[in-house]
Order: structure tokens, then C-alpha cells, then sequence
């Protein structure tokens, strides 16, 4: 059971928390014309990460806030905690953002996976 | 009475004024309090305890604690009743009823037995192999291989007992404690840090417990033991835990521990705690988790009597018994010769001791020389003999490269045999733990390496053998973990220790076996899942070379024991096979349960009444009091319908649906979700969550409001009314209150944090009796003297606030019936007494309460949906016919986007229409499937399903709704709903029935 620091509520356990799926993933501008493609993609396309992972989180049972969490998902080790209007501080978390395949060009047919120590 | 023919005169620390009667298959024995089930029947010379899993073959004890592989029993009777359960952990007490599994229909005669004869039918792979066979074999197969399979049995009723959780948290979790983990505490404890010790045997002290060649500070071992378990007894920080078995190790250094509490719960009538699950959280962990000793590997090494030769030890030692007056021991290192040095030592006539090296030398071989033991350099055991227990081994001289047999055959006569294959250390936890694993050759084992988490490994499971040097270690690491975990750390002296050396371990595997014409002879692995020597070859020859498809093809290390004894020795026969170093073989990772964990102990105290919060509204009393049927919608329970004395539910449910249309209905609404919105922006964020128009809703007023995912499937719906500029109060279903409130404040934080809107659920806040009926009006208006209630001064979805019943109150003109319809929200605290007042001045109109079935059935006669049911997250508003609630000018509101993807504009997708059976008395059963054309048998294809479906009084024959295939484009045709003895016919239909249908 996962460890989580609730920037407002300190560590709690994670029966507290819901999760939110991937962060980052903005949302289109409703007035400008979007293909169905581009659509779809902002709709289905999440990274299935072994790695580290850049991911909202809801303290359900708490406070009812939204935060942002840089977790590794092989480990489970989480390394940053910030707000959800933030991008992430750490380097490590930089970092992740910036690999994001929504910062470059769409997924591949079959993602490449970013494998991180 | 059997007089424990085996028990020992000297040996042992048992209660022996305290003996003890318990049951085994029927038979009652003797034993004494400090005994377990093992070693109890032991003392009686019961051997025979089981029969194997594949084979039917007899078998024995193998093991002490986990460890044990066999000796799987049944515990208890009745409802109480375990299966599974190792004979070696269950501590006895007078009166307990424990049985062998798996056999029948007697544990000496076993007709399943004749599987082992057949043994060549049943080879690795067997039960994926009888899958690929016709299918209609496997229907014969199947009722013989469940049969055959089944190990214990599961009680049939209720659990009678109790469980427990129990949250903690420490800065130093102890696993084991044997020399290390005992060592650990106590040098953590010394430094204020908060420990946690954990052992699975009901005595602290593991090895120290089995050996008596020991000194530490020239005390006896057990003595040591007893003077640190005093001293961290006294420690006010030190929680001690025997009976407790680590059993899962997760992220974050969270682990689980099974406590088991006393054992007199079997037999108990008072309800008493029989586990208690920890769930602790720590700073740092010591596993201590020791070693397992592991079989040699030779034919027939499976018969009742053989067993691991430090378990004998520790029977001897710690339980007074001898497994054997006669017995034989069979080794490849130094560590046997103190079995059966302690064997000489209690007047036990060691018959010889077999030692595949061929030079030992060290003191311990010379002193069994010097006691006479005959030696046997250079032999090994290649067959036994023997049914319900050992009666003789055969030995032979190995060669030098230990791949054949020479020389004569010697048969040597024993009624046990104590086997000694080397040392595993208990890696199972660090290897949960993320833990990576390497070779270690002078072991020819795996050791942890890699720790992912905050862990130490120390003695036995780092791989240490002697005890010196694990003391050492437990010292340390507990300074260090104390340390890491922020406490002040002063390093104890380490203490000086006694203990025989040791010397090299001789690794042959698999011990030759002699070529039998007759009879083929088995050499098992895998003692609990009867994986054989021959099985590892063939899944090899079939090319299943991966340890990770080997596991799974033979099964070797799925049983119970996750292959406590069986791994390490299938991973070397892989290697040898593949010619390869073990390490590239790999190890397996080990999951949680460290050992099999009953599931009443996951469950704890979240059964019954307590599994899920239940939730009633302010008038539950009234309905309790009313003989109300009640129905579980989410958490809530809500009245479902009032019958009478003598009325069915139909005729409940219709007299209910027909008052609502005729006189005047009351429902009690509290449970629907409501939110109270406010802020200067609480009008645009409406104007985004709904897919309607909300900028321009007057004060005074309410809206129906349709929520969609933003992958435009309908999420929920409600009514939100404006009570003034800036403040709402929304409506939710009754199930959706918590999702939707969540699902809101996720777009005003994530997506609108500029949004200044505030949510507070005020679902609990307001009670809600809803009335409902052309006379609805009158009644009220007796009641409520301050608001206009003509239609012209309060509209349909209108909103008013006043006073009923002398209470204040909110009152909505909205209808879930299509009738003339008051919503009235009162505080909480006055929801009863406005009910019951309600009900006292409607007594003229014939008021008549209704419950949720014939709300159901009041809004199916209007075709209104109910979302969750008309709805399964895969239905738009378009679906549902309900294109006039889609805003076509404003920019934006969540899923607008995805109700113009190609998918979703299809012609040709499922909407929502009316059914009615052409034959008037048919109801359609919900969720029953729609076919065009009915053929003899399935597959038919499928065109849609019912998805509400009741009689409707007010229309005078049932109603359904379902979603169909471009089901709008059908009206008026006939389809079929295929049931599974006949065939309904049905017309589809427009869903507003009442005003469509004639009476
Ligand atoms: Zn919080």
C-alpha cells in the first residue's frame, strides 16, 4: 500500500487517495477544429510507464485536493509532490515531463516505453 | 490411548505436567503442552500423515515451522474447521480434532494410489496437456482431476471466528528471531528506536532452540535466548511477536505480519480473536529469516520417516521426540554429523551415517568416529524401501564424479532417515521486496544482493551459516537501523561464542539412481506438488528451458510452500540440464503470502453489518415502523415498497404507482446527492458541466441538466436549481453523489482553477419528501400558508422557499413522474416529523406512501431514463433520444467534442426505445437480449438488450425500455427476445408509454 504525501494533509495511506491516470495531458482548445485523430489521442492515448511517471492524484477521503506526484512505477518510490497547476521542480521530474511524447510527436503504432534507473 | 512410545526421557522443554489429549483421524493421543501436531504424533510414532498431491503417495512429516512440505492438515471441526494447515505450526491443546487430507477413503488405503502405479499417465505438463485433448474428454477427465486435486476442505457455512487488523509503525522491523534478528533487537533497542520482533513459532530463539553444541558467553544457547527475550521484554518500545509470520513485504517498507493468537479458539464458544493481521509501516527492516535446510535428491526419498536432519534435531532438542529408534543419516556436509551426534547423545542407535564426501575431515566427523557411529565415505543412499514408513535404504558407492553408482548394494535397515542436502537462506521476503538475488557457489545457493528498499539481510538469509558471525551481523545492523532511522546508536560488545566448525559441503545432483525393469523408481523435487527428477528432464526435452516456464509447466514451487525446499534444488537440475551456470537460469520472484493466509484475516472485522457503512435517512424509522421492504442502493438503504397485510410485492407496487397518478404519492428523496454550489463563477461552471444552457437560469428556478464524460457518454443527471445569483443547489443520482462531487472538483482544480466556485456536499443536510399526484397541491397548501402555490405563482421548476409544517423549508416543483409534483427539503432533524405530519393531513386525500420500485415504475410510464440503467457508459444523450438537451451554440462543455466523432454519429448505434410484448401479460426479464430473427439455438444475432421492464398499472400492461440498433428507425416492428424456454415477440415502440398507450 502506497505512501502518499498529501501536499495540504501530510503522508497518508493511499485507501485515502484515488487516482487521476497520467499528468500533463492538456486539454484541446474546444474553439479551434480538431480532427477526430487528434482527439482520440487526447482521449485514449496514455503512456503505460516502467518508469518513472508523472501522475495526478485526489485526496479523496482528506482534504478532496488534486496534486501532482513523480512516482516510479517499478518501485513505486515516489519523488516529488506539487501542485497541480505546476509543471515539476526536480530534476528528475523536468526531465520526465520533457520526454513525454506529448512534448515531441505523436505515439508510434507501438510506444517506446522510457525505461529509467 | 497410544503411550508416546518416541518420547525421550530428558530431551526437550515441554510442559510435562501439563499432558494433553487431542484426535487425529479419529484416533485419540497424548501429547504435552508446548507440543505441536508434528511433534506430538512424532512422540506417537505417527509418520504416515498424508498423501501426495499427484500420486497418492504416503507421506511423512519433512520439515519443522513453514518449512514443512507434507504434513498438510485439517484443523478443527465444523464451520471453524482449516484446511492446509502445516501439522508442525499448530500448537496442541486438550481437545483438539485435527485430520489428513487427500486421501480416501482411508489414509492407509488410498484408492488414488493407483495413480502413482499409472505415474507414466501423469507426466509434467499433464494438466495442459489434457486441455489440448478433445474437448468433450475432458468433461470425463475434469470430475477426476478436481477430485483428485483438492488438498483440504473448505467449510461450507459462516466463519464462527473472529479476526483482527492491527495498524502500527516502527523504526525497526525484526523478521526471525533466531541468533541474528534476537542480536538486532537488542542492539536497537538499546538505542530508544521503536522494534517490532517477529518470529512464526510460538519460542523466540529459532536455531538457538534446536542446538545444544553451542555456548554464547559460555551459556547454553537456549539460556543466551532467555536472558535477551527478559531483557527486551522489559523494553518498553520492544513489541514482541511470536506466533507471527511475516507474510507479505510491499513498497514503502509496508508489511503484512498473521499474527495467531492462542490456540484454544478451535474449540472455544466464546468468540475469541484467531489471527490478527498487522499492517505496519517501517523505517527500516532486518530480515533474520534463516535458513532452510534442503532434501537430497534420490530415489524414494519421499517415504514417512525420511526427513530433514535439522528438524530431527530440533525435534529432538526443543520437542523431546525421536522421529526413529533406528535411524539413518544421509549427507553431503557437516552439519548432519550433530543430528547424529545428538541422536548418541540421548541413546538413540544412529544405524550409520551416509556421506557422499569422499574426505571429510573435521572435528565433527571425528567425534562420530569416536562414538562409533559407522561411516559410510563416499556412499549415498539410491533407494529406500518401506509404505507406511522407511523400513531399509539402499546404499551404494559413488563415483568420483558423483554421476554413477560402483560396488555392491548394501541394504541397511532404519525407521528414519535424516536427510542433509545443504542450506537455503529464506530469501522469500527480500525478494518481495524488490531485492535482487545473485549465485553463490561455496553455498550453491542464491543470497540477496540488491536491496530496492530500506532492508538489511543478516545471518541465515544473508547466507551466513555459523553463529558467531551471524550475532555479529544482528548487532550491527541493528545499530545500523536504528541509526538510518534517526535514533542515537551505541554499539553493544560482541559476545564470545562456542560452536563446532564446519566444513565443505559436497554438491552431487541428483543422487544416481540404479536402472529398475520393473518398477520406475520416483526422486522427487517437489514434495508438496510431487514434481519428479523425470518431469524437470522431459519439460526440458519439450523445450520449456526458462525457469519461469519451467515453474509454471511442472508446477514445481506452486504449491503452499512456494517451493521452500524445492527451488534452489530444481534451478541446479535446470542448469546441469541446460549446461549452464545456475545464475543464468535465474530465480523466480517470490509474492505474498509468505505462507498460506486464511482470508477471514484480510477480511478482519469488515464482515456483515461492517463490510460497507450502511445509510439511512432521517425517516427510516417511519419505514421500519411501516413494514417496509428495504433495497440497498450504494451505501443507502431506501424504502422499496410497503405491502399490506397479505399483498404481494406486485400488488404493492401497483396500488403505490396507481395512488401517485390518481390521489397523492410521498417518496422519501433524501438519498439523491446534492451539492451546494457557490461563487461568481457558479453559473459558467454549470454551463460546462451540463450540456444544456445555464448562464441565464433566474434565481427561483430549476433545470434538468444532463453530466457527460469527455468522451461524451452520460455520467449522471439531476436537477440544479439557482436559490439566488451565485448560489445552486445541484441534484445528483443517488448513487453518483460522491463520483460527481469528485468528478467536479477534478475540472474546477485541474482544468478551471481560475473558476471562483466553491462545492460542499450537502447530500446529509436535507431530508426530502417528495409528493406526488393530482391532489399533492391541496395537501400542501394546508400546510404552507407563506408561498402562492397556484401554477401561475410557482411554475413547473419553480423553486420557492417557506415554511411547512411550521418548519422552514425549500421547496421544489419538479417531477421524476410526469404528475403534478412538490420536492419539500427540510433540515435533516426535521425530516421525520414533516413526514409524519404529511401522512396525518394527506389521510383525506388517501395519501399513500411509495418506495423506490414504484418510482421506477412511475418513470418508466413517462420513458424517463434512470442513468445506470438506461445507461452503462457506453450510451450519449443522442442514444437516448435526448438530442433537445445538447446545447448547439455554446463553445465548449465536457465530451462536446467527442458526440461529433465518427463513432458516435453512426447510424447505426444502440438507441433507447419502448417494447411491449405483443402478448399482454408477458414482462420481459431485464437485461434479456433482442434478436430480429429467432434461430433453433445460440449464437443468434444480437441487436440490443431490455434495460428496464415492469407492469405499469396506469397503462394496464407491462412496459419495457431497451437499446437497440438503430432502434428509432424500427418503430412499429416486430423483434424477439429469446428466453430459455420460449421466445417473446415485442413492437418497438416511442418510451412514453402513459400518454402513447391506451388503457
Ligand atoms: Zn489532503
Amino acid at each position: 500500500m502506497l505512501h502518499i504525501e498529501c501536499p495540504w494533509c501530510g503522508f497518508r495511506d493511499d485507501a485515502e487517495f484515488h487516482y487521476g491516470g497520467e499528468a500533463h495531458i492538456t486539454r484541446p482548445d474546444p474553439s479551434t477544429t480538431l480532427t477526430d485523430e487528434k482527439f482520440s489521442e487526447y482521449l485514449f492515448s496514455k503512456t503505460n510507464t516502467k518508469g518513472l511517471l508523472l501522475e495526478r492524484w485526489c485526496h479523496r477521503s482528506g482534504c478532496r485536493r488534486w496534486f501532482n506526484v513523480l512516482r516510479n512505477t517499478i518501485t513505486n518510490e515516489i519523488l516529488e509532490v506539487y501542485p497541480v497547476t505546476e509543471k515539476p521542480s526536480s530534476k528528475q521530474g523536468k526531465e520526465t515531463y520533457e520526454r513525454n511524447w506529448r512534448r515531441k510527436s505523436p505515439p508510434k503504432k507501438t510506444p517506446k516505453t522510457d525505461e529509467v534507473k | 490411548m497410544s503411550s508416546q512410545r518416541f518420547r525421550l526421557r530428558e530431551a526437550g522443554r515441554l510442559d510435562r505436567n501439563a499432558p494433553l489429549k487431542f484426535k487425529f483421524d479419529g484416533k485419540i493421543y497424548e501429547g504435552f503442552r508446548g507440543d505441536t501436531l508434528a511433534s506430538a504424533l512424532l512422540a506417537n510414532g505417527v509418520h504416515l500423515v498424508g498423501r501426495s498431491f499427484k500420486y497418492h503417495r504416503p507421506r511423512g512429516h519433512l520439515g519443522v515451522g513453514a518449512v514443512e512440505a507434507n504434513a498438510l492438515i485439517q484443523v478443527g471441526e465444523g464451520n471453524s474447521t482449516e484446511p492446509n494447515i502445516r501439522a508442525s505450526q499448530v500448537e496442541i491443546y486438550d481437545g483438539l480434532v485435527a485430520s489428513s487430507q487427500n486421501r480416501w477413503p482411508s489414509l492407509l488405503f488410498d484408492l488414488g494410489g493407483v495413480n502413482d502405479l499409472l505415474g507414466g499417465l501423469i507426466p509434467a505438463g499433464f494438466y495442459y496437456k489434457t486441455f489440448m485433448w478433445p474437448r468433450k474428454w475432458w468433461m470425463k477427465y475434469e470430475y477426476f482431476i478436481r477430485r483428485a486435486a483438492g488438498l483440504g476442505k473448505a467449510p461450507t457455512g459462516r466463519d464462527p471466528d473472529r479476526y483482527e487488523k492491527m495498524h502500527a509503525h516502527c523504526d525497526v522491523l525484526i523478521v526471525g528471531a533466531g541468533p541474528a534478528g534476537l542480536a538486532a533487537a537488542l542492539a536497537a533497542s538499546k538505542t530508544g528506536a521503536r522494534v517490532i520482533i517477529a518470529d512464526d513459532q510460538q519460542t523466540f530463539g529459532g536455531s538457538l532452540n534446536r542446538e545444544t553444541d553451542c555456548y554464547i558467553n559460555d551459556k547454553t544457547t537456549v539460556d543466551w535466548c532467555k536472558d535477551v527475550v527478559a531483557t527486551l521484554e522489559g523494553l518498553p518500545d520492544v513489541t514482541m511477536l511470536p506466533n507471527t509470520t511475516v507474510s507479505g513485504y510491499y513498497e514503502q517498507n509496508y508489511l503484512t505480519l498473521l499474527e495467531t493468537t492462542k490456540p484454544h479458539f478451535f474449540k472455544s464458544t466464546i468468540q475469541q480473536t484467531r489471527h490478527r493481521l498487522w499492517k505496519v509501516r517501517v523505517k527500516q527492516v532486518i530480515l533474520a529469516t534463516g535458513m532452510i535446510e534442503r532434501p537430497l535428491v534420490f530415489a524414494n526419498n519421499d517415504r514417512p520417516g525420511i526427513m530433514l536432519s535439522s528438524a530431527i534435531r530440533e525435534y529432538i532438542n526443543k520437542y523431546g521426540v525421536t522421529p526413529g529408534q533406528n535411524p539413518l543419516i544421509f549427507t553431503n556436509n557437516d552439519d548432519a554429523y550433530r543430528t547424529a551426534l545428538t541422536m548418541r547423545q540421548n541413546n538413540i542407535n544412529v544405524v550409520a551415517i551416509v556421506d557422499v564426501r569422499e574426505n571429510p575431515d573435521s572435528e565433527l566427523f571425528r567425534q562420530a568416529k569416536e562414538m562409533q557411529i559407522p561411516v559410510h565415505v563416499g556412499f549415498a543412499v539410491v533407494t529406500t524401501r518401506g509404505y507406511s514408513r522407511i523400513k531399509s535404504a539402499t546404499i551404494m558407492k559413488l563415483s568420483s564424479n558423483g554421476k554413477t553408482l560402483t560396488g555392491e548394494r548394501k541394504v541397511l535397515g532404519c525407521d528414519c532417515l535424516a536427510m542433509s542436502g545443504g542450506w537455503n537462506p529464506a530469501i522469500h521476503l527480500f525478494s518481495q521486496s524488490g531485492g535482487k538475488v545473485k549465485w553463490n557457489d561455496e553455498l550453491a545457493t542464491f543470497i540477496p544482493s540488491e536491496a530496492t528498499q530500506n532492508v538489511l539481510t543478516i545471518g541465515g538469509c544473508n547466507g551466513t551459516a555459523d553463529l558467531a558471525k551471524s550475532l555479529k551481523e544482528g548487532l550491527q545492523a541493528g545499530i545500523s537501523a536504528a541509526r538510518l532511522s534517526g535514533n542515537k546508536a551505541h554499539p553493544p560488545a560482541t559476545p564470545s561464542v562456542q560452536e563446532p566448525v564446519q566444513s565443505e559441503t559436497r554438491f552431487v545432483l541428483p543422487i544416481p539412481t540404479q536402472k529398475n525393469k520393473f518398477v520406475s523408481e520416483k526422486v522427487f523435487i517437489d514434495f508438496q506438488n510431487d514434481v519428479t527428477l523425470s518431469d524437470i528432464q522431459l519439460a526440458s526435452r519439450e523445450g520449456y528451458n526458462s525457469v519461469e516456464h519451467l515453474k509454471r509447466y511442472t508446477t514445481v514451487g506452486m504449491g503452499t510452500d512456494q517451493g521452500k525446499t524445492s527451488n534452489v534444488n530444481a534451478l541446479m537440475l535446470l542448469s546441469q540440464i541446460l549446461d549452464c551456470e545456475p545464475e543464468q537460469v535465474g530465480y523466480t520472484t517470490f509474492r505474498p503470502p509468505y505462507a498460506p493466509t486464511t482470508i477471514g484475516a484480510y477480511a478482519g472485522r469488515n464482515i456483515g453489518n461492517l463490510f460497507s457503512p450502511v445509510r439511512t435517512t432521517a425517516i427510516n424509522p417511519w419505514h421500519e415502523e411501516a413494514g417496509a421492504k428495504f433495497e440497498h442502493v450504494g451505501q443507502w438503504m431506501r424504502a422499496w415498497y410497503y405491502p399490506k397485510v397479505n399483498e404481494t410485492m406486485r400488488q404493492a407496487v401497483d396500488r403505490e404507482v396507481t395512488a401517485a397518478r390518481t390521489n397523492i404519492g410521498i417518496l422519501d428523496a433524501s438519498t439523491l446527492g446534492k451539492i451546494d454550489i457557490q461563487g461568481p463563477d457558479a453559473a459558467e461552471f454549470l454551463n460546462r458541466v451540463y450540456t444544456n444552457a445555464w448562464l441565464k437560469l433566474p434565481p427561483g428556478t430549476s433545470r434538468y441538466g444532463l453530466m457527460l464524460k469527455e468522451d461524451g457518454m452520460v455520467m449522471d443527471d439531476g436537477v440544479t436549481t439557482c436559490i439566488k445569483e451565485n448560489h445552486y443547489h445541484m441534484t445528483t443520482t443517488t448513487g453518483g453523489a460522491a463520483s460527481v462531487l469528485e468528478w467536479l472538483e477534478e475540472w474546477l482544480q485541474t482544468e478551471w482553477p481560475n473558476l471562483k466556485v466553491y462545492l460542499t456536499s450537502v447530500t446529509e443536510q436535507w431530508a426530502v419528501a417528495a409528493i406526488c399526484g393530482p391532489k399533492s397541491r391541496e395537501l400542501l397548501q394546508e400546510l404552507c400558508t407563506d408561498i402562492d402555490l397556484s401554477d401561475k405563482a410557482f411554475p413547473f421548476m419553480g423553486y420557492r422557499e417557506g415554511t411547512v409544517a411550521g418548519i422552514k423549508a425549500r421547496i421544489f416543483r419538479i417531477s421524476f413522474t410526469g404528475e403534478l409534483s412538490f420536492e419539500i427539503n427540510v433540515p435533516r432533524s426535521y425530516g421525520l416529523s414533516l413526514w409524519e405530519k404529511l401522512l396525518d393531513v394527506g389521510k383525506k386525500y388517501e395519501i399513500c406512501p411509495y418506495g423506490t420500485e414504484a418510482m421506477h415504475v412511475l418513470r418508466a410510464e413517462k420513458g424517463f431514463i434512470i442513468v445506470g440503467q438506461e445507461t452503462d457508459g457506453t450510451v450519449t444523450p443522442v442514444d437516448l433520444g435526448m438530442d433537445w438537451i445538447i446545447s448547439k451554440t455554446k463553445p465548449d462543455f465536457i465530451g462536446k467534442r467527442a458526440l461529433s466523432r465518427r463513432d458516435i454519429i453512426k447510424a447505426d448505434r444502440k438507441q433507447l426505445v419502448g417494447l411491449l410484448a405483443d402478448n399482454a401479460t408477458d414482462i420481459l426479464p431485464e437485461g434479456s437480449q433482442i434478436v430480429e430473427e429467432v434461430l433453433p439455438k445460440p449464437p443468434m444475432s444480437m441487436i440490443g438488450h431490455v434495460t428496464s421492464s415492469y407492469f405499469s398499472p396506469n397503462c394496464g400492461r407491462p412496459i419495457a425500455m431497451a437499446l437497440i440498433k438503430s432502434g428509432r428507425d424500427r418503430m412499429g416492428q416486430t423483434v424477439y427476445i429469446p428466453l430459455k424456454n420460449k421466445s417473446i415477440a415485442a413492437t418497438i415502440t416511442n418510451v412514453n408509454f402513459l400518454d402513447n398507450v391506451s388503457k
